[in-house]
């Protein structure tokens, strides 16, 4: 079994705990206004993997990762769904941890029960929620949220841990009252475990250039850190209002 | 050999530094108070320490201003007692003490050469008065004329075209690390004692290899009366023991300035002394009679005075080292051979200079690493490195097996047993070069004449891996030999006419030498090499048929993405011409070791190296030390530490240095914008208790 693999990242420092092994999946149906990873979107591939390779690669290096992991990131790693499987399932049986770096957009609510054996050797899943409106949703990726939610809605019900990572967008993130609704609803996810509120960046502009792709968000300025923090302070705000509310 | 525990070691616990013999390591073992907590208790700078350091950054202003050099002695040669004393502020300094009797007025210092400090004195606009000329021309022989003397017309044409670089010949070696610890622990009488007894006891028969050291051991004994003098010449009687902290840091500091006044090596040490001075300090706080604060200020004062230290030098060696470096290396933390970890409060206060007095590069704070080390430590230590990128970091786990507990790192990764090791240092072969010798048949390609001897050069339009590894390996060997054997005449003078006496009589008679010679180049030469065995090398040749650039068609494994087609091409070159080096006689008995080093001079061996067949341009420079070349290693940090972590310890056992640069963020999150562990119970109370 091969996966179509964009590159990997022996040093992944923010992608989940400890050091990580990061693997970037290559292709992703999302098209995000502010995506820092543009070269990931084509699923045509000029490098594949099998998933015993890749566990090699992550255990030459084992002594660096005593307090990390493998986390599987792209593009969307989800829409290799049976590859991704197999390696989080070998990562498992071999002791690894394993993050899933995932917008959810695969996730198909009708039958969530294919995601079942994906989930069982999984310890983390960072789901990146772009927006809590579903019409802003659609605007600034090109998809709805609903199976975007439901899915967090179903990592928590299988009691898999969630972070919950949400980018600082200026004009399309950046209202606090979208922001507590973002809050009310993670707060109800009964495995959420971690907060992660990034501010934008521009980092991305030069991989667009090189793509010939015009760059969405060329008259955004990137975001000060202290406008992040306001941000998450909102957002668990709302997280706060959620749980008393349930508490009643 | 001692006859009675000296009043100033009261509190002590004894052992054989005490009954037996000159043993710090001993003392450190027996007294040592291991401290696993975190970095709250400490202080910072008072206001003695703030005066003091505004009017050092002050002088530091003033001497940019005037071009590099505020003040130089033209006059009076340097010596450990040519000088008054020199103070800053005399009643502000709790540790006092200057290299001449100004500070920042850098001293004359010929025995190296007294050409060298003509020139470095021209340079700033001085010149050396001309009756130190005369007698260092006429009447005193200097370590670089000697070494002119022997030197054969192949070492000269090796040397200019720079496949040997960097070579001490025309500056102090450096790289010795005397015992400054010794000075506190013992003072000087007792130290004069036992280098009589080691006179005594010596060999009578009178070999030259034994009148050698029958003369060194005298200077030596000569050297020590003189430390006491300059003890002395600042109202301190360090012939006894010290008997507090204070006292402590001030001999030990003694004992370095006087090695600074009479050497002024490429890499001026300072060894292992955190831990020891600590032993006083805790002593004193128990005792009552000194509070936290005072503490970090000794510290404080201390280090103060390392980052003072300046010598005069020429335009060509501050080019060769990017700077005017001094590699006052202090090594901090590791872990004793029992397994006890020996970080102590005095690690932590060392790395809070960097707060108390801000950023800088010296001293060279080196923390010898362990898994070992209390999580405390490890957690400072990596603040300290974000907040002031001024940490460097070795490998303890790896060199306690060779050194044991008691070693320090000289310049950037030369370790010796302190008091019972030294070096002599060799600077470079530049292997990149050797490359392009064995292609053009020893033909320098950026000077186009016959350096090397006359092999036969390649011939072909392509490189073929087969034909140019036998051509290389022939060249390697030719270079071995030429590289050793300049060395051996290198440091034979510079013991005749250069002789660290200060230094090495705080040593043990008996010293263990290292021969330590060093590679250039070594990405390049596997990414070279890697480039003719897995893509198409195409030789470009100028009239003469010199191959003076390289065409490459496809790509190529490259060193530093832990690939081992390329990387092990790496690791055998390392093995190769180590064993070459092996093969040869060197001086005095030294033990052969190998550095992959080149922290700052990798740019001047750039520029003197042609292009090269993995694409490299002349004059780019080479990566430095054993760094993968810049941009190549393309598959994140731990990829590329573990292409240089394959290279083998045992044949490069002087040091493999690895410069890592990383923006802080990519280290980990802000915490303030992210958190791993959102407690969903906590913010559930928190919500409760808002709400009532």
């Amino acid at each position: 079994m091969y996966g179509n693999i964009h590159s990997t990242e022996s040093f992944g420092t923010v992608d989940g705990p400890g050091i990580r092994f990061v693997i970037f999946f290559q292709g992703c149906p999302m098209r995000c206004l502010y995506c820092h990873n543009p070269d990931t979107w084509d699923t045509a591939s000029n490098q594949q993997f099998t998933p015993e390779e890749l566990i090699t690669q992550y255990q030459r290096n084992s002594e660096f990762y005593h307090h990390g992991g493998i986390t599987a990131t792209g593009g969307e790693p989800m829409m290799q769904l049976p590859f991704l499987t197999e390696l989080f399932s070998q990562a498992k049986a071999a002791g690894i941890h394993t993050c899933l770096d995932t917008s959810g957009i695969c996730f198909d609510r009708n039958h969530p029960e294919r995601y079942d054996k994906l989930l069982s050797v999984t310890d983390l899943v960072m789901l990146d929620i772009k927006h809590i409106d579903d019409e802003r949703h659609r605007l600034l990726t090109g998809h709805s949220n609903v199976n975007i939610l439901a899915f967090a809605e179903y990592l928590s019900k299988k009691k898999v841990s969630i972070w919950i990572r949400h980018v600082i967008v200026p004009e399309w993130t950046d209202d606090p009252d979208e922001q507590f609704r973002l809050g009310e609803f993670i707060g109800g996810l009964q495995s959420l475990k971690g907060l992660d509120v990034l501010p934008y960046h521009d980092f991305g502009k030069q991989k667009y250039e090189a793509l010939g792709i015009p760059y969405p968000l060329a008259d955004t300025a990137p975001v000060p850190v202290e406008t992040a923090e306001a941000a998450r302070k909102q957002i668990l705000r709302g997280i706060k209002h959620r749980l008393h509310q349930d508490a009643k | 050999m001692f006859n009675e525990f000296a009043p100033e070691w009261e509190g002590f616990k004894p052992g054989k530094w005490s009954n037996t013999s000159i043993n710090v390591r001993d003392f450190i073992q027996k007294n040592i108070t291991p401290y696993d907590g975190d970095a709250s208790f400490l202080e910072g700078p008072t206001e003695a320490t703030k005066t003091l350091w505004a009017q050092v950054m002050e002088l530091s202003r003033q001497e940019r201003e005037a071009g590099g050099v505020l003040d130089m002695d033209t006059k009076i040669i340097s010596t450990i007692t040519s000088h008054g004393p020199g103070y800053l502020n005399q009643d502000l300094e709790k540790i006092v003490g200057l290299q001449t009797d100004k500070p920042f007025k850098r001293s004359l210092q010929p025995f190296g050469g007294i050409r060298m400090a003509q020139n470095a004195c021209r340079e700033y606009g001085y010149e050396v008065d001309p009756e130190v000329v005369e007698i260092f021309t006429k009447y005193r022989k200097t370590h670089n004329q000697g070494v002119f003397d022997a030197y054969t017309p192949e070492m000269r044409l090796a040397r200019k075209s720079a496949i040997l670089t960097g070579l001490p010949d025309a500056y102090g070696r450096g790289r010795i690390i005397g015992d400054y610890r010794r000075v506190a622990l013992y003072g000087i009488d007792l130290l004069i004692e036992d280098k009589e007894h080691q006179k005594a006891t010596h060999f009578v028969r009178m070999t030259s290899k034994n009148i050698r050291l029958r003369e060194e051991l005298s200077e030596q004994i000569r050297a020590l009366g003189e430390l006491k003098e300059l003890g002395r010449i600042y109202g301190f009687d360090i012939s006894r023991p010290a008997k507090n902290a204070q006292e402590a840091v001030q001999w030990l500091y003694f004992g370095y300035l006087a090695a600074v006044k009479e050497q002024n090596g490429a890499a001026m040490s300072l060894g292992r002394t955190s831990t020891f001075l600590d032993i006083y300090i805790q002593r004193d706080l128990e005792r009552g009679i000194i509070t936290e604060s005072e503490a970090q200020e000794l510290i404080d004062h201390f280090i103060m005075k390392l980052r003072m230290v300046k010598f005069a030098r020429t335009p060509e060696y501050n080019a060769l080292f990017s700077g005017d470096p001094t590699w006052v290396t202090e090594s901090i933390g590791g872990v004793s051979v029992d397994g006890q970890h020996m970080v102590t409060k005095n690690s932590f206060r060392y790395l809070n200079t960097l707060n108390n007095l801000g950023t800088a590069p010296e001293p060279n704070m080196t923390v010898l690493w362990s898994k070992k080390l209390p999580m405390n430590f490890k957690r400072f230590c990596a603040e300290m490195s974000i907040k002031s990128s001024s940490i460097q970091y070795e490998n303890d786990d790896l060199m306690r097996v060779t050194h044991g507990d008691d070693y320090a790192i000289a310049c950037c990764v030369s370790s010796m047993v302190v008091g019972k090791e030294m070096q002599f240092f060799g600077a470079r072969a530049n292997l990149a070069k050797c490359l392009l010798y064995a292609i053009n048949g020893g033909v320098d390609e950026v000077m186009k004449v016959q350096v090397g001897p006359k092999y036969r050069p390649v011939t072909g339009d392509y490189l073929d891996y087969d034909d140019v590894m036998d051509k290389y390996d022939q060249m390697m060997e030719w270079l071995a030999g030429l590289y050793v054997n300049t060395l051996n005449i290198i440091h034979y003078m510079h013991d005749k006419y250069c002789y660290e006496k200060l230094q090495m009589a705080l040593h043990d008679r008996d010293v263990k030498r290292y021969f330590a010679t060093g590679i250039a180049g070594l990405s390049v030469v596997a990414d070279s090499l890697s480039a003719i065995k897995y893509a198409k090398v195409k030789c470009i040749r100028d009239e003469n048929g010199i191959v003076v650039d390289y065409e490459v068609e496809g790509d190529f494994p490259k060193y530093g993405n832990d690939d081992d087609r390329v990387d092990q091409i790496a690791v055998s070159i390392v093995k190769t011409f180590m064993d070459k080096i092996r093969k040869h006689h060197t001086y005095r008995d030294s033990i052969p070791t190998m550095s992959i080093l080149t922290i700052t001079s990798n740019v001047v061996y750039g520029k003197k190296t042609g292009n090269t067949p993995d694409g490299r341009k002349h004059g780019v420079p080479l990566a430095p030390g054993a760094n993968p070349m810049h941009g190549r290693d393309t598959h994140g940090a731990v990829a590329s530490l573990t292409s240089v972590s394959k290279l083998p310890f045992r044949h490069a056992q002087d040091g493999i240095s690895n410069t890592f640069s990383i923006i802080p963020d990519a280290l980990g999150k802000n915490t303030k914008i992210f958190s791993g562990d959102l407690d969903l119970d906590a913010l559930r109370k928190e919500s409760e208790d808002e709400t009532e």
